[in-house]
């Protein structure tokens, strides 16, 4: 116990890492869940329906596929980039999401913050930085496979990251003016307080310009429908990934939905205020928003359980209905209240952001290569420099009428 | 003053510049000697911010920004140049592109 | 042996590695990635000098931009392999131990002087926080505007010089 008493920080961090990487694992397998049942909900169709209740066990199931599956090395390949390009993109994409921040620095374990593995103060410029660094796992991966498709598919893709990164890192620079820091925590907390009362003064609204290019951007760079020309399956093969089988497709597989869960996340940090709730703090009703949420949730799936399904979906839906139950109530503890207000906000504004992400995977018609290049060159990154100029030339107003 | 002593990160900048000097005399590929003078501007780099460190100013550092983006710019244009090269002669060995005027 | 010591020697040794890895490899890809392996360290060094924005600066722009520029062109070019000559007599007989004796001598006199902690005329202290952006950026804008620009039109200058080399006659 002496251990945990004279290296506190040690033993937090190692908490907090081993909890975020089980989180973030688990949230990666199920938002595949969650893009299939959409999706298919979309086209008018069930999606995963048979593997367990509702198709819970689909990404269990898909999961063990992988891991079955023969795990072939194309020869006269490059063997050294052949292994480093997934390896390369899955650690990447979840070193990213180390620096987010998931709930306010103020509730602390042993006296470091729970919520914030780390706290760096330029961890905007670090994430963008990452995210750079991110284009060798797709160009290496093209390269590697010794085969016309794939390296075609390649630098297409990479082509494509680092042409919407500029648009990226430029629009969100207008967010950076108001707020005067890279630190994500002071981005957040310079987003609370309200327009007349009501209205959370979140940058959406000075800079909605801003955040439709951002989201645009984002899309793009990880590789989306409507901007995933280099990967669709009716195009070339699949692209950058064709030659890559098992183990090493599902990390490609599994960094590209990473991806989707950082942007996301930035998103809401910049442009929708972070953990913060959308109602002011007098309503204290809000409190009780995640226990009822979650209550409610476990009501609806018990009706489910004993009116629709049969047999061992049955049984495995009432043990969801049980999960669902026992945290809500955990949530309505007093003591646990106002400590689960912070993550539950951010997770409900990153499951929006991933409805989005879904719904235009679901809706949108795909570019071509040479509108999607001279839509990011001639059209989105003007647009972002426009935006930038126009804050700027706003801010500065009113120091130049005064003198 | 940091904890580890300034003289150390100068050699190991030297050691570094050395090694790219050494790389741009002995290679033949255009490209890999192109990047052997991208080593020998980090090795120059890391003495700038290891001196900024030791006097307390930023200057260091500003021209540490200068110098990473005038790198970008030679960059582009001599990746351009090889590719016209590489265009015309088919051949990225240095020592057959020794001819002015094909 | 502190944390900062064992972070300096692991980086020096990465990137004297990366840059050995440039010299010896036998394809122009994996030089370039041993380039960014030596990229990687010294923005890890710049951090331990306390400056952050230009260890951001140098992953993002020179190993996530310009090296990718590089690796483009060498998977498009189809950039070969390098022929594997032997170098002269001379130059491992007598180069060898002569660069390596020359690097001695460099070091010794460089840990035996104060270069690294005389205050020259005018200049600050020794500080021992990072340098903050905010400070960085101050000094850009307002001492440096000039350069700044004039950059910026370099930059111009480069695009356009690479887009004419580029076009197709």
């Amino acid at each position: 116990m002496e251990f945990v008493t004279q290296h506190p920080v040690l033993v937090v961090s190692l908490i907090k890492i081993a909890v975020l990487l089980f989180i973030v694992m688990t949230a990666l397998a199920y938002l595949t869940w969650f893009e299939r049942k959409v999706v298919a909900r979309i086209q008018s169709r069930w999606g995963p329906y048979y593997v367990g209740a509702h198709g819970l066990l689909q990404p269990l199931a898909d999961g063990v596929k992988f891991l079955f599956k023969e795990d072939y090395t194309p020869p006269e390949s490059d063997k050294f980039a052949y292994v480093l390009a997934p390896f390369l993109a899955l650690s990447l994409a979840l070193t990213a999401i180390a620096l987010i921040p998931f709930g306010p620095p103020n509730v602390r374990l042993l006296g470091q913050s729970i919520f914030i593995v780390s706290n760096l103060d330029i961890g905007l410029l670090f994430l963008f930085a990452i995210t750079s660094i991110g284009v060798y796992g797709v160009a290496l991966a093209g390269w590697s496979s010794n085969s016309k498709y794939p390296l075609m598919g390649g630098i297409r893709s990479s082509a494509q990251m680092i042409s919407y990164e500029v648009s990226l890192t430029i629009s969100v620079v207008g967010v950076l003016l108001i707020a005067g820091t890279l630190n994500f925590n002071e981005l957040i907390e310079g987003q609370r307080g309200y327009y007349l009362h009501f209205i959370p003064r979140w940058h959406v609204i000075p800079q909605i310009v801003g955040f439709l290019c951002y989201i645009t951007a984002a899309i793009a760079e990880t590789n989306r429908i409507p901007f995933d020309l280099p990967e669709a399956e009716t195009e070339l093969v699949a692209g950058f990934h064709t030659e890559y089988s098992s183990f090493k497709f599902a990390m490609f597989f599994m960094a590209e939905y990473a991806n989707m869960i950082t942007v996301s996340c930035l998103a809401t940090i910049l442009f929708f205020g972070g953990w913060l709730s959308p109602f002011p703090d007098s309503w204290t009703w809000q409190l009780y928003l995640p226990g009822a949420g979650l209550v409610l949730l476990s009501v609806y799936t018990a009706y489910d359980t004993v009116a629709n399904l049969r047999g061992i979906a049955r049984i495995q839906f009432a043990v969801v209905t049980l999960l669902a139950l026992g945290i809500g109530v955990l949530c309505l503890i007093p003591a646990v209240m106002p400590v689960i207000q912070g993550p539950f906000w951010f997770t409900t504004k990153i499951i929006l952001f991933l409805f989005f992400y879904v719904w235009t995977r679901g809706t949108l018609p795909r570019f071509r290569y040479d509108q999607l290049m001279s839509f990011g060159w001639k059209f989105l990154l003007p647009l972002s420099i426009a935006n930038l100029v126009v804050t700027s030339f706003v801010l500065i107003l009113p120091l130049l009428r005064h003198g | 003053m940091s904890v580890v002593p300034i003289s150390y990160y100068l050699v190991l900048s030297a050691v570094l510049f050395g090694l790219g000097a050494v790389a741009v005399v002995f290679k033949r590929n255009i490209i890999t000697i192109f990047m052997a003078i991208e080593l020998m501007l980090n090795a120059v780099n890391l003495a700038f911010v290891a001196f900024a460190r030791a006097h307390g100013q930023l200057d260091g550092l500003v021209y540490v920004f200068f110098v990473i983006v005038v790198a970008a710019a030679e960059a582009t244009v001599g990746l351009a140049i090889v590719i016209t090269i590489m265009h015309n002669r088919q051949t990225l060995n240095v020592e057959r592109v020794n001819l002015l005027k094909f | 042996m502190s944390i900062p010591f064992l972070l300096f020697f692991a980086c020096a040794f990465i990137s004297v590695l990366g840059a050995v890895l440039l010299i010896f490899a036998r394809e122009p890809i994996h030089s370039a990635l041993s380039l960014v392996l030596v990229m990687m360290s010294l923005a890890v060094l710049y951090l331990l000098l306390g400056a952050e924005f230009i260890a951001a600066v140098q992953i993002i722009v020179y190993a996530g931009a310009i090296m990718v520029l590089f690796v483009f062109v060498i998977m498009l070019l189809n950039a070969g392999f390098e022929e594997r000559t032997d170098w002269s007599k001379i130059a491992k007989v007598v180069g060898l131990p002569f660069s390596f004796f020359l690097l001695l001598a460099i070091a010794h006199m460089l840990s035996r002087s104060d270069i690294g902690t005389v205050v020259a005329n005018g200049a600050g202290a020794p500080s021992n926080d990072a340098v903050s952006t905010r400070a960085l950026s101050a000094a850009l804008f307002q001492q440096y505007l000039f350069p700044f620009e004039a950059t910026s039109i370099l930059i111009l200058i480069a695009i356009l010089g690479a887009w004419i080399l580029g076009r197709k006659e």
